[in-house]
């Protein structure tokens, strides 16, 4: 099949960009999106021109690194489907197709189609962990965990870290990314010491890196490929309502530097 | 050159706790004067950043991704295993140890395995604590699986998704030390070539991807946590920027590279659907304990599947190993697969595939028991291939997956470089010949949190008092660093007319068809020759547009495909010489009348690692000797 391409060009994080059109020729229907990519990228360089950068890594829709937006739509049109693993066999011969990257103040553009988000690690780094150091931990059957418990967790647990939320989203919102977190981490009594102290310092953190407020869109949820659901997010809601009232909020970090 | 092992002396059983007993400590207050530069964030250097970072010492680490999260690691599917014996089934450190052994061959060394045994067990308490959420039964204790042939069920898992879930425990560990301000993370940068200062490595050299800007870090010690070398064939199950450029650098500046030519071949993976195939996709192995694998007993049969006949389908696992069956070890069912391939009765694109059915079994525990055990496997091949693994079999082919070789390390993880430490898929250690499914998880663990910082700090705890220790500006550092800006300037002045990938995916080509499956003297010096030529027109017809100060994706391919021309040389070299079959390398010269692989204990009983000596002059091979106190080498029989 047969394409047209209209690729968000941009040289660097401070050089305006712009749409460029390139035609994609002998597509083939097994290919992945990535590799429809691939093959314009490949006869860019034999011209001499720079090739389209994206974020790209295991394609299997796991590391989260794929993240464009294709007409419109964060990761395209098929459901629970990263970049990564769509196949072409989901487009006509013939289409046009716009591709952009993620936008979003806390995501700025780096080159082309690749975002920079470090914020979302930043988030992470800020409490979205259960603060134990390596050693010295009981014996992994001493505290029994509800399967029902440990599964809720474990759907939680499946962000990518992709950030397709955050596009997907108006106000360029990362509650369902911090929802994910406190979904997974909360759900766990491992998890529960720091379950407060851990939803306040995340939504603090996001606040500060400039993602926006939720509105209860839940656009969010209908783009992740991991199909997190929104519901994590009233458990995010809960705990941090109860967070903004607990008075002990002693940071370890402070602890254990006195 | 000397290869010590330094294995301690003493009995198999208590080594390593007579060594944590033994060993010296750093005091407290001097650990923050030690600094390492941790290179690779996946669950081997993620565990050790953060846990030597725990520890008090200074941390620099790096990835190539723009977060640490996204390791390779990430994509392991199917499990860890440790020597829990939860199930009561009469599991122990022993057997794991034993199982680990024989699966490899007998070509590992009995005490780096035997403490790896050892240490599983404190692994799953650990990943426990950080809230990885493995599978539970109805009572809340945790649940397990047999897996890649084991007898007895030992592997914890979280649903199909293992790697990612410990990647994440082990990625909160490292960024809740990255938001103390602990550890210095350079995320979208690639170590380029490592700094070796009066015999001791003391630094590497990176390049950020985003800027471009080349620099220098120097510390006490330089941990290699970078991951295997599997994309060397171009195409594999691995990420697309898996790379060999950290430890092949490392091995021109004189770290040793050991049994490069043991690379594990996985049997279950979504065959090539064209000349575009950019990565194959494991499908997890667990599905070979319902599916049966079969092949036309026709040449060149292109009925569909469910037209050809029981009588015309040859289940070639369960006639040729009728006890282990379908269930047969990855190397044997690879090349049972490529032998059928081979003869001609191969289906699917090109003829590079075999059936996997599971018709037998919806008909025995119905559809729904099968999509509850298996659903996100059949998606996944769906959404690959546009095909119902359901309603017709799925195409599977063997495919490269893993590398056991890697740099030599002693016991203590040091390479034969004193202060350059290397762990995870990266070092040699622990899978001999062969890696037994879910224990690479562990290996990489066990390194990371439980290993390393114990042997790292015995080494810090050992250094001489010095002064005036190197920095970025010391001359080798310069030095270095001019080297990697000439070769970036080199590739990007030539303007020739093929692309990096385009030379990538030819080595893959010459690799697979010369020293993948199966390998012959003939095969493997053909290999060889055609690397040699290639690599000579690589330095005159590459081209690579754009410059060297910003993010330029194709300067980056560039310069990994230049050091995996070098380092495919050598792997068909190590598989040239030695004259053995073993494990995944398979020498079609030496085998048993029956097909069987075999091994020769009298010769090859030993460690091959080897020596850069320069462009133009050919590696030196150097021996390290396998010891055996505990166990006995036996013929590895699956029959
Ligand atoms: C599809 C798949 C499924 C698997 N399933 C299982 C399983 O079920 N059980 C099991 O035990 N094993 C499994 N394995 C194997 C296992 O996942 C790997 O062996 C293991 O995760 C390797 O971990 P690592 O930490 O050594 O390296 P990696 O996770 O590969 O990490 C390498 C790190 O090094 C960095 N890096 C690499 N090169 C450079 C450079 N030049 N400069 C800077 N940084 C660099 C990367 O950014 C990354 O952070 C599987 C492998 C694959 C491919
Ligand atoms: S490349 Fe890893 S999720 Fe798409």
């Amino acid at each position: 099949m047969q394409l047209t391409l209209h690729v968000w060009r941009q040289k660097d994080r401070n050089e305006p960009g712009r749409m460029e059109t390139y035609r994609a020729e002998n597509v083939s229907p097994d290919m992945s999106f990535l590799e429809m990519l691939d093959e314009l990228n490949e006869k860019l360089i034999k011209e001499g021109h720079e090739p389209v950068a994206f974020d790209h890594d295991c394609r299997e829709g796991i590391c989260g690194s794929c993240s464009m937006m294709i007409n419109g739509m964060a990761h395209g049109p098929e459901r629970a489907t990263t970049t990564c693993q769509l196949h072409m066999r989901k487009f006509q011969d013939g289409e046009e197709l716009y591709i952009e990257p993620w936008r979003a103040k806390a995501f700025p553009v780096i080159r082309d189609l690749v975002v920079d988000r470090t914020s979302f690690d930043r988030i992470i780094a800020s409490g979205g962990y259960v603060g134990v150091n390596t050693g010295g931990t009981p014996d992994g059957n001493m505290l029994p965990v509800p399967k029902e418990k440990q599964e809720l967790a474990m759907d939680a647990a499946a962000c990518i870290g992709c950030g397709a939320c955050v596009a997907a989203c108006k106000n360029a919102s990362a509650m369902l990314f911090i929802s994910a977190k406190v979904g997974h981490l909360g759900n766990l009594p491992q998890g529960e010491p720091e379950r407060l102290k851990r939803v306040r310092k995340m939504v603090d953190q996001h606040d500060a890196e400039g993602f926006g407020h939720c509105t209860n869109q839940y656009e969010c949820e209908a783009a992740c490929p991991k199909e997190i659901s929104v519901g994590f997010i009233a458990q995010l809601n809960r705990d941090y309502w109860q967070a903004s009232l607990a008075v002990n909020t002693r940071d370890e970090s402070s602890v254990s530097a006195g | 050159m000397k290869l010590d092992a330094k294995v301690p002396s003493g009995p198999l059983q208590s080594k390593w706790t007579q060594y944590k007993a033994d060993m010296k400590l750093v005091n407290p207050a001097n650990k923050r004067k030690f600094s390492v530069i941790v290179v690779g964030t996946g669950l081997a250097g993620g565990a050790a950043a953060a846990t030597l970072s725990e520890l008090g010492y200074q941390v620099t680490a790096f990835c190539y991704q723009d977060s640490p999260r996204r390791a390779h690691s990430i994509a392991a599917q199917g499990g860890i295993n440790a020597a829990k014996n939860y199930q009561n089934d009469g599991d122990s450190v022993w057997r794991l140890f034993y199982d680990t052994i024989k699966g490899g061959d007998f070509r590992a060394r009995e005490a780096n395995v035997h403490r790896l045994a050892e240490v599983s067990v404190n692994i799953i308490d650990q990943c426990v604590a950080q809230g990885v959420p493995f599978a539970r039964e109805y009572g809340g204790l945790l649940a397990n699986r047999s897996f890649g042939g084991a007898q007895v069920s030992r592997t914890f898992y979280c649903r199909g998704q293992t790697g990612q879930q410990l990647m994440l425990g082990a990625y909160q560990a490292l960024s809740r030390q990255i938001g103390y301000g602990k550890v210095k993370m350079h995320s979208r940068t690639e170590m380029v070539d490592l700094i070796v200062i009066n015999g001791r490595a003391r630094g590497i050299v990176t390049r950020n991807l985003e800027t471009g800007k080349v620099e220098t870090h120097v510390a006490d010690a330089v941990v290699l946590a970078t991951g295997g070398y599997t994309n060397v064939f171009y195409l594999s199950t691995n990420a697309i920027g898996c790379n060999v450029t950290a430890t092949y650098r490392a091995h021109k500046r004189g770290a040793a590279f050991a049994n490069p030519c043991y690379t594990q071949i996985h049997p279950t993976c979504i065959p090539v659907a064209g000349e575009h195939q950019s990565k194959l996709t494991l499908m997890s192995e667990s599905l070979r304990n319902d599916g049966r694998i079969w092949a036309p007993t026709k040449k060149g049969d292109t009925r569909h599947p469910n037209q050809i006949p029981e009588g015309e389908r040859d289940y070639y696992l369960e006639r040729k190993y009728p006890s282990y069956g379908n269930l047969a070890p990855r190397d044997i069912a690879s090349r049972a697969a490529k032998q059928v391939s081979d003869d001609g009765r191969g289906v699917g694109y090109g003829g590079l595939g075999v059936y996997l059915d599971f018709a037998d079994v919806i008909k025995r525990d119905g559809k729904a028991r099968v999509t509850e055990k298996y659903d996100n496997l059949f998606e996944m091949y769906e959404r690959i291939t546009g095909e119902d693994g359901y309603a017709q079999p799925m195409r599977i082919y063997p495919a490269p997956h893993y590398t056991m070789g890697g740099l030599w390390v002693d016991y203590n993880l040091m390479s034969n470089i004193p202060g350059l430490f290397v762990v995870g898929e990266a070092n040699f250690s622990d899978h001999g010949a062969n890696r037994l499914g879910a224990s690479a998880l562990m290996q990489g663990l066990a390194d990371g949190y439980f290993i390393l910082p114990y042997t790292l700090s015995q080494f810090f705890a050992g250094l001489p008092a010095e002064k005036d220790k190197p920095t970025s500006t010391h001359d080798e550092c310069k030095r270095v660093e001019s080297d990697v800006q000439q070769r970036t300037k080199k590739m990007l002045s030539l303007k020739g007319k093929k692309t990096a990938v385009e030379y990538h995916r030819e080595l893959g080509r010459i690799l697979w068809e010369g020293c993948g499956m199966a390998r012959t003297k003939k095969s493997l010096g053909d290999a060889i020759a055609k690397i040699k030529v290639m690599r000579e027109e690589y330095k005159q017809n590459l081209i690579v547009p754009g410059t060297d100060s910003n993010l330029n994706v194709a300067l980056e391919r560039a310069g990994r495909v230049a050091d995996f021309l070098e380092f495919g040389e050598l792997m068909a070299r190590d598989a040239l010489t030695r004259e053995e079959s073993c494990g995944g390398h398979f020498r079609e010269e030496y085998q048993y009348p029956d097909g069987e692989a075999k091994r020769d204990d009298e010769k090859f009983c030993h460690v091959a690692a080897w020596e850069y000596q320069g462009e133009t002059k050919d590696p030196i091979r150097n021996v390290e000797t396998l010891e055996w106190d505990a166990v006995h080498p036996t013929v590895r029989s699956y029959k």
